[in-house]
């Protein structure tokens, strides 16, 4: 899962996740950012979070290099190695992820990409440490995950965004330095927040509605609904525009009416999500 | 709502710096308080770390933004209004410059592979090059005022911790271990036939090793200048002229994140003159959602759907407002109700000079002119 901050990644993380496991599939969220807030969203789901430095230590342990982790561990290098060599950290979380995909224990791994901005980083670590380190240990894992990411079968990246100018512009840009740099397998482009709540007089039936009304009621209610349309109207050309500039099917969640989601709003999602999935994506 | 706590923060400041999860809308923030300063008179500038072309799109600058400070032009202002973006990797080039002996040790480190990394890339560098370039404008004559936001971090200590980066990593046992063969005049191959290099070059390939050990060798004498810069840069982020705002959006986690933001603050000694959330809905009408509901069915039940559809929408966006002001509590606990001010989301997107117009006046409590 890949987006800015703000536009509901991680939501939307738990989302697929649910709908996967409703759907009878054995699935693992694989968490980066250190936030608790994914596990509360689904409570009954295995989470794992993965953190660089345990990652390095635990691969250099099981290739062989116990002695040398130990060592690293000792003296603080570890840091020290990821400064020398960039994307280190994001290859090793990267290993680890594709080395639990490896084990046949899950059908799905949904896992919550690194902090806004950092997409394409993480996922370019592979390619830029291929070109940098030409031997060693680091060298054959980023090689095993550069065939992960290439594998349409097996890897996909969903992008997340809001319909909303700056989001859409970001979320087209990201997608096309994902297929250029990455050359990984783009999924549906989730749409999230949108609001599909009830229908609106427009402006002169509203203004025709409220005809007789005290003044300051008949305000509120011209207002509110003027705010709502001019809201739905920027998202519906948002829609339009991603879909016009970004060839990929959209799937699109509904707003809740919260300022937070409970694990029962990601049931909700799940089933919109649900839908969709019978038809082509 | 709280103008004295905004109008506070722009006289009273020569520096400003937003923190906030990302998303929050910290960088079009700091637009708008540069916008307001120099609407009152100020020389403001206003530097960004968001390299999305957001801020240069609602400052209408078709280019994009430099990473040099450039003018904004502005028919209703006395003051001045600039923007730049922060260039990690120039700005540690500059600090590299000016604390070099001459200009071959100069090329030494700028052409050093390990160089190049650790500019764009060792943790905490962005975060370290935002308060040197805060410094650097701050101690320039154009501006008075520097906004600067910060990068999107989980830990608002990052920035206030990033000068002290360098000086730990100067401090690191491998750094003294690379530098001893430096000073006795031993080869950079005697150095990588230590163990500890040994196994560090195993893991990276010893090119990269090579490039390392070469960098911490081109480094030598420069660690007191690049030290004492960084105590200068601390003083500074410390000073009391040097004001912090935490932005939030109005929802449940951002808020979450902000109330750690003002407590890790407070813990080191700094107050938060502002906190600003974003994006809550807007208030429509006297009275609460549930008065709408009843109005709806009432409407309903009278056979006047249209009427009741328009209740029902005044209620969706009641129920929203009322949870979001709702998730704000904890904030306004910590930061001091006073300090909180809560700023509407507006019908359409913020992407253009009239949009950042029409923030600042809910922000300052001015009549929002349009234009």
């Amino acid at each position: 899962m890949a987006g800015k901050g703000g536009v509901g990644k991680t939501t939307v993380t738990a989302v697929i996740a649910r709908a996967a496991s409703r759907a009878g599939q054995r699935v693992l969220v694989v968490e980066l950012d250190g936030k608790p807030a994914l596990a509360e969203l689904v409570p009954d789901l295995e989470v794992l979070p993965i953190s660089a430095p345990e990652a390095l230590d635990e691969y250099l342990r099981d290739n062989g290099f116990a002695r040398i982790a130990k060592r690293l561990n000792r003296t603080g290098v570890i840091d020290m190695v990821g400064t020398a060599a960039p994307g280190i950290d994001d290859i090793v979380v990267l290993g680890k992820i594709k080395q639990l995909e490896r084990s046949g224990q899950y059908d799905l791994i949904v896992v919550d990409g690194p902090a806004a901005g950092h997409a394409i980083t993480f996922l370019t670590s592979a390619a830029g440490l291929a070109d940098s380190v030409r031997s060693g240990p680091v060298r054959a894992q980023a090689d095993d995950v550069l065939e992960l990411l290439h594998d349409p079968q097996r890897c996909q990246v969903v992008l997340v965004t809001l319909a909303e100018t700056t989001p859409v512009n970001e979320v087209i840009e990201t997608a096309f330095a994902l297929e250029d740099q990455v050359g990984v397998q783009l999924g549906p482009v989730v749409v999230n927040g949108v609001d599909d709540g009830i229908d609106l007089p427009d402006e002169s039936a509203t203004v025709a509605l409220v005809a007789g009304l005290e003044p300051e009621v008949a305000e509120a209610l011209v207002d509110a609904a003027a705010f709502r349309r001019s809201r739905r109207q920027m998202e519906a050309q948002e829609l339009a525009r991603l879909d016009e500039q970004l060839p990929i099917p959209q799937i699109v969640l509904p707003a809740k009416l919260v300022a937070g989601l409970t694990p029962d709003d990601i049931d909700d999602l799940a089933a919109v999500l649900a839908v969709h999935e019978d038809g082509p994506t | 709502m709280s103008a004295p706590a905004a109008d506070d923060l722009i006289d009273a400041s020569s520096v400003i710096v937003c923190c906030g999860s990302g998303g929050v809308g910290k960088t079009t923030t700091a637009a708008v308080l540069g916008l307001e300063a120099a609407r009152r008179g100020r020389r403001a500038v206003v530097v960004t770390i968001d390299p999305a072309r957001r801020l240069a799109d609602a400052l209408g600058l078709v280019d994009g933004l430099a990473s040099e400070p450039q003018r904004i032009e502005l028919d209703d202002s006395t003051g001045e209004l600039w923007a730049m973006m922060l260039d990690t990797a120039a700005t540690f080039d500059g600090i590299v410059r000016a604390n070099a002996e001459n200009d071959e040790q100069v090329d030494r480190i700028l052409n050093n592979a390990f160089y190049r990394n650790i500019a764009g890339a060792l943790s905490g560098t962005q975060e370290y090059m935002a308060a040197e370039t805060l410094h650097a404008l701050h101690a320039d004559d154009r501006f008075d005022l520097v906004v600067v936001d910060t990068p999107p971090s989980r830990n608002a200590l990052d920035f206030l911790d990033a000068p002290g980066v360098l000086s730990r990593f100067l401090d690191h046992r491998l750094f003294k271990l690379l530098m001893l063969p430096a000073r006795s005049g031993l080869k950079v191959i005697g150095t990588a036939t230590q163990p500890i290099l040994r196994a560090v070059g195993r893991v990276v390939g010893s090119d990269v090793l090579a490039d390392s050990v070469a960098f911490f060798q081109a480094f030598a004498g420069m660690e007191t200048g690049f030290r004492e810069r960084a105590d200068d840069v601390i003083a500074l982020i410390r000073a009391p002229e040097t004001s912090f705002v935490v932005v939030a959006s109005a929802r449940h986690d951002t808020i979450a994140e902000a109330v750690w933001f003002v407590d890790q603050l407070v813990e080191q000694g700094i107050e938060v003159t502002a906190a600003i959330v974003n994006r809550a809905h807007p208030a429509f009408g006297e009275g609460s959602a549930d008065d709408a509901l009843h109005a709806s069915v009432d409407a309903a039940a009278a056979g006047e759907a249209g009427l009741a559809a328009l209740w029902r929408n005044v209620a969706d966006l009641r129920t929203l407002r009322e949870r979001e002001l709702a998730v704000i509590g904890p904030l306004a606990k910590v930061a001091g109700e006073e300090r909180v001010v809560v700023l509407p989301l507006l019908d359409r997107d913020v992407h253009d000079l009239d949009g950042l117009r029409t923030i600042a006046a809910h922000l300052f409590d001015h009549p929002i002119v349009e234009r």
